[in-house]
């Protein structure tokens, strides 16, 4: 045990007193943070001035076109043949053309552009031309709009769930959604970071040849739980770093910005079986009710009903069964061959059933108490990736049993095989190495 | 004798082909042991044995008079012919690690790095990352990682490649001075020249199994031709008048007004009776007596003849002088 120990300690220490490390460690969920917010700040810079002019021979509708972040309109006073000249010199990517008759015949309108015409701007010009054409034919109708907006009832359905000891609360299954697509998101990307880190590492001493040195006096098996269990601990310090992080900058935005997440916890309106509240302090809830009904107040409540211990508790040690998993097998591909690139033919064994766990995240979030939810996360293989999307959205414990016994189990077995291929492994040098070999030193004595 | 380490009817196969079949080498406590073969008679497999990185298919292992034990690692010190170290790590930090591993504590193995690493020049590298060293300091890392835990028993396969002659040379000497300190040594090599100079005894190990064994002297006098070499002046008679039952004249050069001739002693004749019958006839310049040295024995043993036998008997001239010039 003591030997393990100081090999624990130097994989430990080499890693995490790395510069890469603490460059991660920083930088890790501000990338995340990137990666999220990027592709919506892309989108609303790319699409920015698609110039359209407006040729509207009836002259009803040249002030329902406002500008937007993404469209520039220009009425034109012209007719519309001299208009489509100016397609050419790119002074408008687009005409739209209103004729007379278009009122009574909405197919005779045309929107002209030298490329394809962008379909954004299309379908946004589209909707304009809907709502007024339908405001001018409630009008010839005889009908007020106003009266019309005054009658529309946006409606959004508070979800109530009502748990085993009947005490009812607020609902947000968008907000489980997301922690438990990031859960799972975070589980396959700390296995696959810290399970080729193991593989390396394994990689490194066999082509270095100083495995024969060490092996000569620890067991070999004693050298890959050591490597693998100090990887999984620099990859739970970078998590409990990133954890502590999020608190704090979570902490710190709520005090710079307290009335963004002003929430006060909902109260029960209406319980049935309950006595009727008086009515003034059931509009006084509602009013309450009402004031969290902003996104950022949603948001708030979801994230205000989530049970942080139990995903914490679940992440850590799916975390640590998935990783021993698959650690246990990346090790046996680094000890099996001679340089990085021949690792790719055993890879597929490893990668496919994380990445298939990736990809049956939707069907699992949609249904996360599903067959196909249950039996994913009860495989070992999918297990940590899919239960950690279940997680959230609270799963019965007889299931968390059944998962965690399996994963630990599998991860013995894994563990078992791969220690064999390992000592075999990291002394054979030059041997073109395939599945029936592996086989062969699996059943070595 | 008193041996420290005995295998016996050792054999280990792999899928396909046998590494090592029925061997059995007994170590000499306090000996150098040369353990000689051509590469892939099975020399690293027995001494991944003797490490224990490997099990045994069939045969028992001794240290002593136990039967070796997983503990006995400490006990030993092994330095593979492959060997290498981590390349980003620091060289004193990395040494430090490999002692800590063969069971030294922390503050000691500092303690005799330090001196070791002042004995070889290397202190001024302490901080210094392994690939930022020559490949011969490397091995010096190397060899003081071996000896530091003091084992009783020392294994060095193939220990002076890569080294230039100035460091072959020290290597040598530690070697000599870790045996007179009480140390085995089980020396694997193929490199003839070092196995006279240092081995005690040797095995000889080729094709999975052992074909000699045994005292490197008593070997060499197995193997003796009882062929002498001398170089006469003043002859009183024609040497070819030596020709008898006892002694067969094999080639006599004459040059400068001196012989150089070539006796093949029979029928049990000591090399002082030959002397006696040459002192009356002629002035004695040289006399030594043509020996195999162990590399002749060793092609001799494994392919079945001496390297030149046949065309004219020219034994590559390794001598025994029994004259000092």
């Amino acid at each position: 045990m003591n030997k393990i120990s100081i090999i624990i300690k130097r994989e430990y220490l080499s890693r995490t007193k790395k510069k890469s490390f603490i460059v991660m460690t920083i930088l890790g969920p501000l990338l995340m943070a990137a990666l999220m917010v990027a592709p919506a700040l892309i989108a609303t810079l790319s699409d920015t001035d698609y110039k359209i002019a407006i040729v509207d021979d009836s002259k009803l509708f040249y002030t329902a076109f406002e500008n937007t972040n993404q469209f520039t309109f220009s009425p034109l006073e012209t007719s519309i043949d001299s208009a489509k000249l100016l397609l050419e010199d790119r002074t408008y990517d687009a005409i739209l053309h209103i004729p007379d008759i278009a009122f009574q015949s909405p197919a005779s309108l045309r929107i002209f552009s030298q490329r394809s015409v962008n379909v954004e701007a299309k379908s946004h010009v589209e909707t304009i031309l809907e709502n007024e054409f339908e405001g001018l034919k409630l009008t010839v109708k005889g009908i007020d709009p106003q009266i019309l907006m005054a009658v529309e009832t946006p409606i959004n359905i508070s979800a109530i769930r009502i748990d085993e000891a009947g005490q009812q609360a607020a609902d947000h299954p968008e907000v489980r959604t997301g922690l438990g697509f990031l859960g799972g998101f975070m589980i396959y990307m700390f296995i696959f970071l810290f399970g080729s880190q193991v593989l390396r590492g394994v990689l490194e001493e066999k082509t270095n040849r100083i495995v024969e040195i060490i092996v000569s006096s620890v067991k070999p098996f004693q050298l890959m739980m050591g490597k693998i269990l100090g990887v999984g601990l620099v990859g739970l310090t970078q998590f409990v770093i990133w954890v502590v992080f999020t608190g704090i900058l979570v902490f710190a935005v709520r005090s710079a910005f307290p009335d963004v997440f002003a929430f006060t916890p909902p109260q029960e309106v209406y319980a049935p079986g309950a006595e009727s509240l008086n009515p003034e302090l059931m509009q006084e809830r509602l009013d309450a009710a009402a004031a969290n009904n902003t996104f950022a107040g949603e948001i708030m409540e979801g994230l205000a009903a989530i049970n942080y211990p139990v995903v914490l508790l679940a992440f850590l040690f799916y975390f640590l069964g998935g990783f021993l998993l698959y650690a246990a097998m990346f090790a046996a591909i680094g000890s099996a061959v001679d340089n990085e690139a021949d690792t790719q033919q055993f890879m597929l064994p490893v990668t496919i059933p994380l990445i298939f766990g990736i990809v049956m995240m939707q069907s699992v979030l949609q249904n996360p108490d599903g067959p196909l939810a249950f039996w994913l996360s009860i495989i070992p293989f999918t297990s940590p990736i899919i239960m950690m999307i279940r997680i959230p959205f609270g799963v019965p414990m007889v299931d968390v049993a059944l998962s965690a016994t399996l994963l630990i189990l599998g991860f013995i077995a894994t563990t078992w095989l791969a220690g064999k291929i390992y000592r075999t492994g990291i002394l054979m040098y030059g041997k073109k190495i395939d599945y029936a070999e592996l086989w062969k030193w699996i059943r070595y004595r | 004798m008193d041996f420290l380490f005995k295998a016996e009817g050792v054999s280990k196969s792999y899928t396909g082909h046998r590494a090592l079949t029925n061997v059995s080498v007994s170590v000499p406590k306090g000996s150098i042991f040369g353990l000689l073969g051509p590469n892939g008679a099975g020399k690293t497999t027995l001494i991944r044995i003797i490490n224990q990185i490997i099990g045994p298919d069939e045969g028992a292992l001794y240290y002593g008079n136990e039967l070796l034990r997983p503990e006995h690692v400490h006990r030993i010190g092994y330095l593979p012919e492959e060997r290498g170290l981590y390349k980003k790590m620091q060289v004193g930090e990395q040494a430090l690690y490999l002692a800590q591993l063969k069971g030294v504590p922390a503050a000691k193995a500092k303690k005799m790095l330090k001196e070791w690493f002042e004995k070889f020049d290397l202190l001024p590298w302490w901080n210094k990352k392994v690939e930022e060293l020559s490949k011969g300091m490397a091995q010096k890392v190397q060899f003081i990682v071996t000896i530091l835990h003091n084992p009783d028993l020392l294994i060095f396969d193939e220990p002076f490649s890569g080294f230039d002659p100035i460091n072959v040379n020290l290597l040598k000497q530690e070697i000599l001075n870790l045996r007179n300190n009480g140390a085995t040594i089980i020396f694997s090599t193929h490199n003839m020249g070092s196995v006279e100079e240092l081995c005690d005894h040797i095995a000889l190990i080729n094709k999975a199994e052992k074909i000699l064994d045994g005292n490197v002297r008593d070997i060499k006098r197995n193997y003796s031709t009882n062929i002498y070499q001398v170089e006469l002046s003043n002859l009183q008679q024609p040497i070819e008048q030596l020709h008898s039952t006892r002694y067969e004249l094999l080639k006599v050069i004459p040059h400068n007004g001196m012989v150089t001739a070539r006796i093949r002693a029979m029928n049990n004749t000591e090399p002082n009776e030959l002397l006696k019958t040459l002192l009356p006839i002629a002035q004695v310049n040289t006399f030594s007596e043509l020996v195999p040295s162990m590399n002749d024995i060793f092609i001799k043993t494994v392919t079945g003849k001496f390297p030149q036998e046949g065309t004219d008997y020219e034994l590559t001239a390794h001598g025994n002088s029994y004259l000092s010039e």
